[in-house]
């Protein structure tokens, strides 16, 4: 059988909504290729699993049970889903790109012996073939791939395709795993210290640079973070490697690759890693005392000033029209 | 206890890219290269495994073209002991399943307990290669890990999920593990390191040949960016900023 097979993620009791994104873009796709879409998930599903994964467009949800399957394991879940991608031949397996997915979509690409197209931003159709788009040097360049054999495995980069829900529901079909071998398993879950957005989930994203002088200052970009309602902050390498900021907020090629609806950029100069990190944001606004600061050449709108100045007035600002409106 | 490192050699992260004359890759003119920066922290903790296992081996593989001897000889300074260079002069051609295929093979004649490799080349972006060879090898695989502890034939370890949240995953040796930014400090090349290094082993093979899995079709470059609608000067623009915000780009 041709279609797409799409790894759904459950995080906390819930399909992940990178995931239900997923179905929504194989739903779209098979429309062209052919075949339909089917969702496996490893463990217990959850009550709505075949509510939300079918709405999304999944006319098959497949739960993969087993007495070890209560925690994540990346050799285990691929050995399962391989399974059941042997007996549907699909066309094509999509997992999100979350810490997860890209743990297991190379292990199940082994196992299927086929290639990753990873943290892919569009797919196309052409010839009866799946192109995949992906982002590379951080976003500086981007590659067109295909499947050299027939079946291609991808990431999908969350946040970016529109997750429908046009689909009916469908029930949910528990099959047994089989015997696997569990070699690596998530033995618990250390919770944040804050329950804190990720830059690469946020619609907003207030990143600090050295401009900001010191850990200190920080208050000032949450401040404005807590304004937007919707937003993480995010920080420079310059300001992670001084240890200001956990390294999990780097903006940049050695960091997180951040698209957000606005990216807010204040007291950082622009490097070139910097820029190929946030360059995809929908709108850029940047912040800094510098005119000559590359970060100019790629921001949609400038305010050239002291960040100690500007940030209070923006913060105080976006708050009275966010209450207002 | 011996380990294996794996290192790819990059493209500096300063590099302005340009599509190559074939179209499915960049313009090698003037781009100067340098080591993955993940693998910096792949190499420093695997010397610190071999350190607090009390000995053993550490063997840096690199496959790429004959110029890579120079990073291989670079971490031979940091500390390594012998260095392998799978030499492929067309590593462009290669996908991950094909460059990670290659280093399995080499990596099983090794027969080491403990693999690191780097979370992510930031030349590709893939971060594929250090759970393929897992995969291929039926080694138990834990990517991203910014903390790792070893203990007899069980790794400990931790790797950032979403939010700056972390999961505990426990590994059965031999593994492989990809390091993330925050892993370690690396330490740096000293002059004995260097003088030392000249003496260590550098062996140097062809590559095997494996066809890619993955076909290039083409690169492209993201439409440059529309600079400086707006230039505003000092707190009194904040209102015609958050006017366009709200109006021009419609984001608020
Ligand atoms: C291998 C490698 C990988 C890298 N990866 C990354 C990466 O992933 N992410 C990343 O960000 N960088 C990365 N870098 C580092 C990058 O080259 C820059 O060094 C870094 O981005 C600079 O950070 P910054 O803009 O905060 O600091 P600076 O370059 O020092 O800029 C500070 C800015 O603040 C402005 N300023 C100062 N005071 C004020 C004020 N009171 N009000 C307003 N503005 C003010 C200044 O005009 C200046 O433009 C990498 C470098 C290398 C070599
Ligand atoms: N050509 C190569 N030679 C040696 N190691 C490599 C090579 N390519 C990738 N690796 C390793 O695999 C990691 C992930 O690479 P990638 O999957 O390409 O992002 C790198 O950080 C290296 O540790």
């Amino acid at each position: 059988m041709a279609g797409i097979l799409v790894y759904a993620e459950v995080r906390n009791g819930a399909v992940r909504k990178a995931s239900l994104e997923a179905v929504s873009e194989a739903a779209r796709l098979t429309k062209e290729l052919g075949g339909s879409v089917s969702a496996v998930l490893v463990g217990a599903a959850p009550a709505n699993a075949g509510e939300v994964l079918g709405k999304a467009g999944a006319s098959e949800v497949i739960a993969l049970a087993g007495p070890k399957f209560t925690q994540y394991s990346g050799d285990g879940y691929a050995a399962a889903i391989h399974k059941v991608a042997a007996q549907m031949q699909p066309t094509a397996i999509f997992v999100a790109s979350t810490p997860q997915g890209k743990d297991l979509a190379p292990q199940v690409a082994v196992l299927t012996h086929a290639g990753v197209a990873s943290d892919c931003v569009g797919f196309t159709v052409a010839g009866g073939k799946l192109l995949a788009k992906r982002p590379v040097y951080a976003g500086k360049a981007t590659l067109t791939v295909k499947a050299a054999e027939s079946l291609l495995v991808a990431t999908l980069r969350p946040n970016v395709f529109a997750q429908t829900d046009a689909g009916a529901p469908v029930a949910v079909t528990t099959r047994e795993a089989g015997e696997v071998s569990l070699r690596a398993v998530v033995k618990e879950v250390l919770a944040a210290v804050a329950n804190k957005l990720d830059v690469t989930e946020a619609p907003v994203v207030v990143s600090g640079g050295r401009g900001m002088k010191g850990p200190e200052h920080w208050g000032l970009l949450e401040a404005l973070a807590t304004a937007f309602g919707n937003a993480a902050v995010g920080a420079s390498r310059a300001v992670v490697d001084a240890g200001w900021r956990p390294h999990d907020e780097q903006v940049g090629q050695t960091g997180k690759t951040v698209s957000p609806t606005l990216y807010i950029a204040c007291g950082i100069s622009g490097a070139i890693q910097h820029l190929a990190g946030m360059s995809s944001s929908r709108v850029i606004v940047a912040i800094n005392k510098d005119p000559e600061a590359p970060i100019f050449k790629v921001a949609d709108y400038g305010i050239v000033g002291d960040v100690f100045e500007v940030l209070p007035v923006l913060t105080e600002e976006v708050r009275r029209l966010r209450a207002a409106s | 206890m011996d380990v294996a490192v794996c290192v790819k050699r990059v493209p500096s992260t300063d590099t302005r890219v340009k599509v190559g004359a074939s179209g499915t890759s960049i313009d090698p003119t003037g781009v100067q290269y340098e080591l993955n920066p993940f693998d910096e922290f792949a190499v420093e903790e695997a010397l610190r495994v071999k350190e607090k296992t009390g000995g053993g081996t550490v063997t840096v593989i690199c496959l790429g073209p004959g110029d890579a001897q120079k990073e291989l000889r670079n971490e031979l300074a940091r500390g390594a002991d012998k260095a392998v260079l799978l030499k492929d002069d067309q590593l462009e051609a290669r996908d991950a399943y094909s460059i990670a295929r290659a280093l399995a093979d080499q990596i099983q004649k090794l027969n080491v307990r403990v693999v690191m490799m780097g979370k992510q080349a930031v030349d590709r972006d893939n971060g594929h290669v250090g759970s393929m060879v897992a995969a291929m090898l039926g080694y138990a695989c834990v990517t991203e890990v910014v903390k790792m502890e070893i203990q007899g034939d069980t790794a400990r370890c931790e790797r950032e999920i979403e939010g700056g949240a972390r999961e505990v995953v426990e590994a059965q040796l031999p593994a492989v593990f990809t390091a993330q930014k925050g892993l370690n400090e690396p330490r740096y090349v000293k002059l004995p390191g260097i003088m030392a290094a000249k003496k260590k082993p550098l062996e140097e093979v062809a590559a095997p040949a494996v066809a890619p899995k993955l076909t290039v079709v083409e690169m492209s470059l993201p439409p440059a960016r529309q600079a400086g609608r707006f230039m505003g000067k000092g707190k009194e623009a904040v209102p015609e900023l958050l006017r366009r915000l709200r109006e021009e780009s419609k984001v608020l």
